[in-house]
């Protein structure tokens, strides 16, 4: 071969540590100095929900048939101290996303969607709008360290008050919104100029610990005159510890959000490292529960990647009483898609997605206030994007869905009610998942770190 | 998580009623703490070759029926120790002429689950699981005379069945601590601590800080250098209140989120997490009530 | 009827709350007389009408919280958080406050006679708060919007991350927060100063004040985006 021979067979080796993210990252930290900021939630691999199965009937255990035996999904929430629980047709509720974070439109159709349903929406770190409110029919009012828009005429309005400690995407920081996303609107509700990146505090202002959270807690009882239940929400970390406090803080539900849980914008080194996985989270939030003897008198909700019929299924089997859902909804709605409907026909998404350098399909944008599909974004055009009716029917179709399957796959099981579910009916696949939520590996009897093998 | 309260009577004729004048004090932090309750009173001191030790037999399988007459005869036999001790159900305090090491030592091989709860000239430690009622209740609080203490009522994280955990925390002898807050460094602590020797009982964060403040009395510090140090070497949230058998002390973070209210008069200096407990002391209406700023030292003698 | 009072050491503060929430606006009652609070929690919170509250001690945390139009006086000292997130209406403390005073406050006037503990007025989002005393440390952190009149001295970190909100602090300040900065008064600042002391009847010279603003440097997250690497 000569020196002027350019067919030199090209040999790749690939570094594990330093793949090719990693070595976007770096050069993008030396471009500019700052942090990347984003949506959603965790894209790492992390053991989830897909890594248990159900043991359904067969000789041992009876199932039910599909339609002519019922199979109940009433969910009631609330009943430790409040005069008015939260009653539900369905175990699955729509977790808090801010107005500001979504638009209008959305907010509205995620009411509308609940209603017809027969489950809860959750105000999130904006405070309550009016479309909200009317067209929700049970409203969870959450109360968050910023206190945007936060007024005691909302409580009141409330079906519940959900005092928020932290988030599954960012446990230990606060709220965040770019300027591009404080519209006029957005900014008269949480008192910001317009157009300006808002900071948000990460502690509460008025109170810190779980023996001042108590007293917290009491105000807003005084306030409601004890009639609406007041839910307590952790991002997972020392969940177990957490769930305890909140316990012994007067709560009467606790919400845990485990670190597949979605943001519409905070810094990707919170999303990805810091917080533990729901299926982690779950298993301590019940021993936490059961250690204390509450199950069933506190409720226990989780978030964090619930996305599936199945998911919801297995939560319950574990020991929640309801799952709340982010990001699913907002897929249903049209997030990532590549196209919205808007005036009766169907629309191209793509130039959009492009403008912000993605795709369908892998769009993390939601902090850009840019949603080609109108959903996160407070732009008067992009909004209109995004119309109530249709976002509402899709997103009760995907509601439903998800509870025929938990229904079939409970009935498969042998239960006439969807609460019946225990974790005895699950197994793992994985080590990771066995050991987390102190279930066997499938085939043998072996708990990691419980029992002998 | 947790309720704090202090009390240091200026007037010798009060000490008999210290007991008296606390037990309201606990009993209205038990919203804060209805778990499990502790106090340590500070006694006229004994002489210097006396020392007495504080013991719980909660967590022995006898629990309160364990015979402390036994192990007075046991302490007479083994080490030739004439002892003094004086039980009520789980709760005994050992009172000799002794070096207090050896014989403690003795305790653990000979009773492992005999818990020494503290060890000194001054001190008388009680804790134990139960809401600060039933604990006052079953040690007779409202009849403790002597001339400060420091409580503390507990909002247990983990299963209530380990006392061990409540506060007051000690270390060394005639001091402890109670601890309002959470430490956010506890294990650096711990572990620059042990090559010094120190060891740890639980995994409690208070411990962590309660065996750094002893650790730097035994070295000669002063108690407001020792404070000072504390200062930079313990992170997170806290209000930290303190009895030595002459002092009382009284710290807060630089952020000061965990309350705490003080009430002087002539008669007494009286510290609570919340105005509620100091309510119903003698005379509260004229009192001096004040709430101390952080990482200020506030050192009262008795 | 106009006039109730209730004792904290007979009555259980759900009755004193359940009345000024029902029985005060239907049967227009114009003044509730509280005594013995003993440092109760919570002492009239979420008022939604016009009555008067005079609390005769000390009170607990939230005195006053979530006030809206209501007038509430404490004879004595207040725990944290007092007129927390207040919507409207007054709230006059006339010993000392603990921590969080006025904390995310709306509209409305908090007067406070003594010190101020820490972060009073923290995340201030209208209304005016006059301290006869000094304040802590981290007083009026992320305060968005709203007045505060300081007639003593400020600790540390004052009006840390501070957006509209503007301050007048007339003894010392220990340390300025993070985009907080002194500026000239102008006469608007003197009269806002005039109308705020005489509202809280205090007696001062506004000319002894000084303004705290915000610098407006973090209101845009520096995107020092096309760099080129």
């Amino acid at each position: 071969m000569s020196s002027n021979d350019h067919s030199k067979p090209v040999a790749k080796e690939e570094s594990f540590g330093y793949d090719s993210k990693t070595i976007a990252y770096i050069r993008n930290a030396a471009a500019h100095g700052l942090y990347e900021i984003r949506g959603m939630g965790a894209k790492r691999q992390l053991p989830n929900f897909d890594d248990l199965v159900f043991l359904g009937a067969s000789l041992s255990r009876y199932p039910l048939e599909g339609y002519r035996e019922k199979c109940s999904t009433k969910t009631v929430l609330g009943t430790r101290f409040a005069k008015k629980p939260i009653e539900l047709e369905i175990p699955i509720t729509i977790a808090g996303m801010s107005f500001g974070s979504l638009s209008a439109n959305v907010k509205e159709a995620l009411g509308r969607a609940a209603t017809e349903v027969g489950t809860s929406t959750t105000t999130g770190d904006g405070g309550m709008t009016q479309e909200e409110r009317q067209s929700s029919k049970t409203l969870v009012y959450q109360c968050l360290p910023s206190r945007y828009g936060f007024n005691p005429d909302d409580v009141r309005r409330a079906d519940a008050i959900e005092m928020v400690i932290g988030q599954g995407a960012k446990p230990g920081g606060g709220g965040m919104l770019l300027g591009q996303k404080v519209s006029p609107r957005v900014a008269k509700m949480r008192t910001l100029p317009a157009g300006i990146d808002q900071r948000s505090a990460c502690r509460h202002p008025d109170w810190t610990g779980p023996d001042d959270l108590a007293i917290k807690i009491q105000e807003l009882r005084e306030l409601t005159d004890w009639e609406k239940p007041i839910y307590v929400k952790v991002g997972a970390t020392r969940t177990f510890n957490d769930v305890k406090l909140a316990v012994h803080s007067g709560a009467d539900v606790v919400v845990v959000d485990g670190m597949q849980g979605g943001t519409a914008a905070t810094q990707t080194c919170f999303i990805e490292h810091v917080g533990i996985p729901t299926l982690a989270a779950v298993r301590q939030a019940v021993d936490a529960l059961e250690d204390l003897d509450m199950m069933g008198k506190v409720q226990l909700i989780v978030s964090g990647g619930i996305r599936s019929g199945p998911d919801v299924a297995k939560a319950l089997a574990m020991g929640a009483d309801a799952v709340s859902i982010g990001q699913g909804v907002l897929i249903a709605l049209g997030c990532n898609h590549d196209s919205y409907y808007q005036n009766s026909a169907h629309h191209d998404a793509s130039a959009g997605y492009a403008a912000l350098g993605t795709v369908p399909g892998y769009c993390h944008h939601c902090h850009t206030g840019k949603c080609p599909v109108g959903i996160t974004t407070q732009d008067a055009v992009l909004e209109q994007r995004l119309t109530p009716e249709v976002g509402a029917r899709h997103l009760k179709n995907y509601l439903k869905t998800l509870n025929m399957e938990l229904t079939t796959i409970a009935r498969a099981c042998g239960k006439q009610n969807v609460h019946h579910l225990e974790r005895e009916d699950l197994v793992a696949l994985t080590l990771e998942a066995a050991a987390m939520a102190r279930v066997p590996l499938a085939g043998t009897n072996w708990i990691p770190g419980v029992s002998g093998f | 998580m947790c309720g704090i309260v202090g009390l240091l009577v200026k007037k010798p004729a009060l000490r008999s009623r210290l007991g008296e004048l606390m037990v309201p004090m606990l009993i209205g932090m038990t919203e804060r703490g209805p778990d499990s309750a502790g106090l340590a009173v500070f006694t006229e001191p004994l002489a210097e070759n006396m020392r007495k030790i504080s013991l719980y037999s909660g967590m022995c399988e006898e629990g309160a029926d364990f015979n402390w007459l036994g192990l007075g005869h046991e302490l007479k036999e083994h080490l030739g120790i004439d002892a003094t001790i004086t039980a009520q159900g789980n709760h005994a305090i050992l009172t000799a002429a002794i070096a207090p090491e050896p014989v403690k030592r003795w305790i653990k091989e000979r009773h492992p689950k005999l818990h020494i709860l503290s060890t000194g000239r001054a001190i008388d430690l009680y804790k134990d699981i139960g809401t600060p009622a039933e604990v006052a209740a079953r040690y007779a609080f409202s009849g403790l005379a002597g001339s400060h203490l420091v409580g503390h009522t507990r909002m247990a994280t983990e299963s209530a069945v380990t006392p061990d955990r409540a506060h007051p925390f000690t270390a060394g002898e005639d001091f402890c601590l109670v601890h309002n807050g959470s430490l956010s460094n506890p294990y650096g602590v711990r572990r620059m601590l042990e090559p010094h020797g120190i060891r740890f009982e639980t995994d409690n964060d208070t411990e962590a800080a309660c065996r750094f403040l002893e650790w730097r009395l035994r070295e000669g510090d002063d108690l407001e250098t020792a404070l000072q140090k504390g200062f930079e070497a313990l992170d997170g949230f806290y209000t930290f209140l303190m009895g030595t058998a002459d002092k009382l002390a009284l710290i807060r973070d630089p952020f000061a989120c965990k309350p705490a209210v003080v009430a002087e008069t002539d008669d007494y200096v009286a510290i609570a997490s919340e105005f509620r407990s100091l309510a119903h002391l003698p005379d509260i209406k004229h009192a001096r009530v004040f709430e101390p700023a952080p990482e200020e030292m506030y050192v009262w003698n008795a | 009827m106009e006039r109730m009072s209730f004792d904290l050491a007979q009555t259980p503060l759900r009755e004193l709350n359940s009345f000024l929430h029902r029985d005060a606006p239907a049967k227009g009652v114009q003044k509730v007389v509280v005594t013995n609070p003993d440092g109760a929690h919570n002492i009239a919170v979420g008022l939604d009408c016009p009555v008067e509250v005079d609390v005769h001690g000390h009170a607990g945390y939230y005195a006053g919280g979530m006030n809206k139009t209501g007038t509430v006086t404490i004879f004595g000292s207040a725990g944290t958080g007092v007129a927390e997130n207040m919507m409207s209406g007054r709230v006059h403390v006339k010993g000392f406050a603990s921590n969080g005073a006025g904390a995310s406050m709306h509209g409305g006037l908090l007067v406070i006679d003594g010190d101020a503990g820490l972060r009073c007025g923290i995340s201030l989002k209208g209304g005016d708060i006059v301290v006869g005393g000094s304040v802590g440390s981290f007083s009026a952190f992320m305060a968005q919007a709203g007045r505060m009149v300081i007639c003593g001295d400020a600790g540390d970190a004052l009006g840390d991350s501070l957006y509209e909100a503007v301050l007048y602090v007339r003894g010392s300040i220990k340390s300025l927060g993070a985009d907080a900065q002194i500026e000239p008064m102008s006469e608007a600042d003197y009269a806002a100063v005039k109308s705020l002391l005489d509202a809280a009847g205090m007696q001062h010279d506004p000319k002894d004040f000084k303004r705290v603003a915000s610098a407006r440097s973090l209101y845009h997250w520096n995107a020092d985006a096309d760099q080129e690497y």
